[in-house]
């Protein structure tokens, strides 16, 4: 008889069954950021300012760092009515802990919702709560270490903010804020990561996160001046700072120098055209606030209101009647629920009105922004834009709800709304991965870097298994999405969980279907891929070797 | 009886065994979580890992195709290559495991010396297993590695581009060149059809 003890040793491994208190946080290589660059800090006026890396057994804080993280903590309980409910009223029943896709994905329990919020909760009870400080370890207390310090910053830099536990917690209580409060105490001592502090550096001084520069800027939309003369047959020059102009439009900088997204920016400039050309609509493009993503969000309530307060102070110098906003995340949960708090009302621009249908954007009375794919469903609705879906035929198109305009800004229809209409295949994932309920890229909040890829493949997992699913099932080949971190993230992650789907912006999509007038008979599409012809039946054409995606 | 009829009698007791062995290798509260949710989108880990060891034991007790095998642990092992909470033998042990699932299982029945030795082949199909196991890991490792490196090439490529340093290959052949083979020659000569 063979025992199984006899066999090789350590294959029986199992992990110690410890407390979560008692477990101790192994940081992980590709499971974290660089650190932030001094200078990045230095230029934001925000403090301990240092060169370090998250593995240095000093992280060179101050010696009263305790003092400043609990005193942070009160001003906070004080200030944020939210913050001081969510940490008491968590009764821990667990709706939550198994809707992270970071738990999914990495299989680790401290990404459970609730017992990342436990992480800093723990440290709220022993030094905010009576019980807390009488019952100790019994009530969930502990005491601020340095171990503890260095656990947050792991795991809350290993959070996306993307809200999907919120949407099943029984109280309410959005863990994104608990992440935010997080990171926001971390950079009282200067620990941020550097992919966060780079880009709100970059647009405090520049006006977007990647620091283009208003010529550099105005350069990269001339070259795609000539990409889409050279598919359309027209030359659609664009308006940059343009006093009077009807609207003023803002796009994330990713659209503008980083692929696939740049297609989306080709549909922007095409759209912009359309509308002038056909409608005289009249929309400037800014080199100032040439950013629509916020970054703050993810760094503090103040940073994120500096860089907030830049586009509309753009918009009331260009003294256009209100703002159109471009296929951005989290752009768009700073302006839904923040915008109006920090920065508001913008009184000095007018309630958004579409001037071509007359519909009223009652939802954006308060904020003077209103999102393109809203803008595009009513221009659909009301049969202003004029379009050819077929050719999008060589595309099967599902759609990837981003999370922040889903979950932060309720736009769930208009996005299918417009894609229905200029996409002949369009097929819906499942639908607990869809909607209020999206799976997060797993790369949003700044996580989007090169180091963390281990932390943005299992984070991305459930969605990219999703994408699979569909993939196998409908021939899906085209991963449609609204935002510029996912057409940014998205094509690695399909890369690695399902190669055949590409990933693009609806914009791109629209401008195909587009009819400009004066346009050459197009035979292919923004990215040179031939348009399917007249005569081949769609579904010989997904067989073909030259169908997209095939490469792989 | 043969162990091949054993295991197919005692499939479900067997890969039941397995498939809690596996997830036993997450702590404990991620693989209740693991074992309870049934929902493939919901619980992709777990899902996977039980819809692919059934059909594992199948082609372990029957002829091993390698295509099979290949799709049928791809998709385990594609999510185990980035788990860092798993060490890299973690991810690809699991395989071994199942000797314990029929061991603990067929305890009885391996008393007869024909039986066991029947089972010392099968196990070394199982050990097949795991090699197959260890070169899917190694090619999902290659892939993370080439996608972090076709990135930080991308990007900079692109600000090279972006800053005017670099410039494409037009299309179509040049109009002229220099030939520098000939010594002092600096003139550019226009190039003849054909050449």
């Amino acid at each position: 008889m063979i025992d199984s003890k006899e066999r090789a040793s350590k294959l029986s491994y199992l992990p110690p069954k410890t407390d979560w208190m008692d477990t101790p946080t192994v940081y992980k290589e590709g499971m974290y950021c660089y650190a932030a660059k001094p200078s990045r800090l230095e230029y934001m006026d925000a403090p301990y300012p240092k060169d370090w890396s998250c593995m240095d057994e000093d992280w060179q804080l101050p010696e009263n760092w305790k003092e400043i993280i609990l005193e942070g903590m009160k001003e906070r309980l004080e200030k944020y009515r939210t913050f001081k409910i969510f940490m008491d009223i968590c009764v821990r029943c667990g709706a939550c802990a198994d809707k992270c896709h970071f738990f999914i994905g990495t299989g680790d329990p401290k990404n459970m919702p609730v017992l990342r919020a436990e992480l800093l909760r723990s440290v709220y009870r022993n030094n905010f709560t009576k019980a807390g400080k009488i019952l100790g370890r019994i009530g969930g207390a502990r005491e601020l270490t340095i171990d503890v310090l260095k656990e947050w910053w792991y795991y809350f830099f290993q959070c996306t903010e993307c809200r999907r536990c919120s949407v099943f917690c029984p109280y309410g209580i959005d863990t994104a804020e608990i992440t935010i409060i997080g990171r926001e105490l971390l950079n009282l001592l200067g620990l941020n990561i550097d992919w966060i502090a780079a880009p709100v550096a970059f647009c405090f001084r520049t006006g977007n996160h990647m620091g283009i520069q208003p010529h550099a800027f105005v350069d990269m939309l001339d070259f795609f001046t000539d990409e889409i003369e050279n598919v359309t047959g027209v030359r659609m020059e664009q308006t940059f700072n343009k006093k009077g102009a009807d609207l003023l439009f803002i796009c994330p900088s990713g659209d503008v120098f980083g692929d696939p997204g740049t297609f989306t920016c080709m549909g922007y400039m095409i759209l912009m055209h359309y509308l002038r050309e056909v409608h005289g609509l009249d929309c400037t493009w800014s080199t100032y606030a040439s950013e629509g993503g916020n970054f703050g969000l993810f760094t503090s309530h103040e940073t994120m209101k500096r860089l907030n307060a830049k586009m509309y102070a753009e918009a009331e110098r260009l003294k256009v009647k209100w703002i159109l906003g471009a296929e951005c995340g989290h752009m768009w949960r700073v302006i839904n629920q923040y915008m109006v708090t920090m920065n508001g009302p913008a009184d000095f621009l007018e309630e958004p009105v579409n001037p071509l249908t007359g519909t009223k954007f009652e939802n954006a009375k308060a904020t003077k922004m209103v999102h393109i794919t809203e803008f595009l469903s009513d221009l659909i609705q009301h049969k202003k834009l004029d379009l050819d879906p077929s050719r999008n035929d060589r595309l099967k198109v599902t759609f990837h709800d981003s999370c922040n305009p889903a979950r932060g800004a309720g736009i769930l229809e208009e996005p299918r709304h417009v894609i229905k209409n200029v996409c002949n295949h369009f097929y819906e994932m499942p639908r607990n991965c869809i909607r209020e309920q999206t799976f997060c890229c797993g790369c949003g909040s700044g996580l989007n870097a090169g180091e963390d890829m281990e932390l943005r493949m299992t984070g991305g997992m459930p969605r990219g298994n999703a994408v699979r699913y569909v993939n196998e099932l409908h021939g899906v080949n085209t991963l449609a999405c609204i935002c510029a971190i996912d057409r940014a993230v998205l094509p690695t992650l399909m890369g690695y969980w399902a190669p055949e789907v590409d990933v693009c912006g609806i914009s791109e999509l629209v401008a195909n279907a587009l009819i400009i007038p004066g346009e050459k008979e197009k035979t292919e599409n923004l990215r040179g891929e031939p348009i399917l012809r007249k005569d081949v039946e769609p579904d010989e054409w997904y067989t073909r070797p030259d169908f997209p995606g095939r490469e792989e | 009886m043969k162990l091949k009829d054993l295991l197919e009698k005692r499939k479900s007791a067997i890969i039941t065994h397995w498939f809690n062995l596996v997830v036993d290798t997450y702590p404990p509260d991620t693989s209740r979580f693991l074992k309870k949710q049934k929902d493939h989108f919901a619980n992709p880990v777990g899902t996977t890992i039980s819809y692919n060891l059934g059909p594992l034991f199948d082609e372990l007790v029957m002829d091993m195709d390698p295509d099979n095998i290949t799709k049928l642990l791809d998709p385990i092992i594609r999510i185990r290559a980035v788990q860092v909470i798993l060490s890299p033998s973690q991810a690809v042990g699991f395989v071994f495991s199942l000797k314990e699932a029929v061991r603990k299982n067929l305890k009885k029945e391996l008393l007869d010396n024909k039986i066991l030795n029947e089972l010392l082949l099968f196990e070394s199909k199982i050990d097949e297993l795991g090699l197959m196991a260890f070169e899917i890991f190694v090619k999902c490792r290659e892939k993370i590695y080439a996608l972090k490196a076709t990135g930080e090439r991308e990007r900079v490529y692109r600000a090279f581009k972006r800053a005017g340093l670099v410039s494409e290959i037009p299309d179509g052949k040049p109009d002229g060149m220099i030939n520098f083979l000939k010594s002092d020659n600096v003139e550019v000569e226009p190039l003849s059809k054909g050449s």
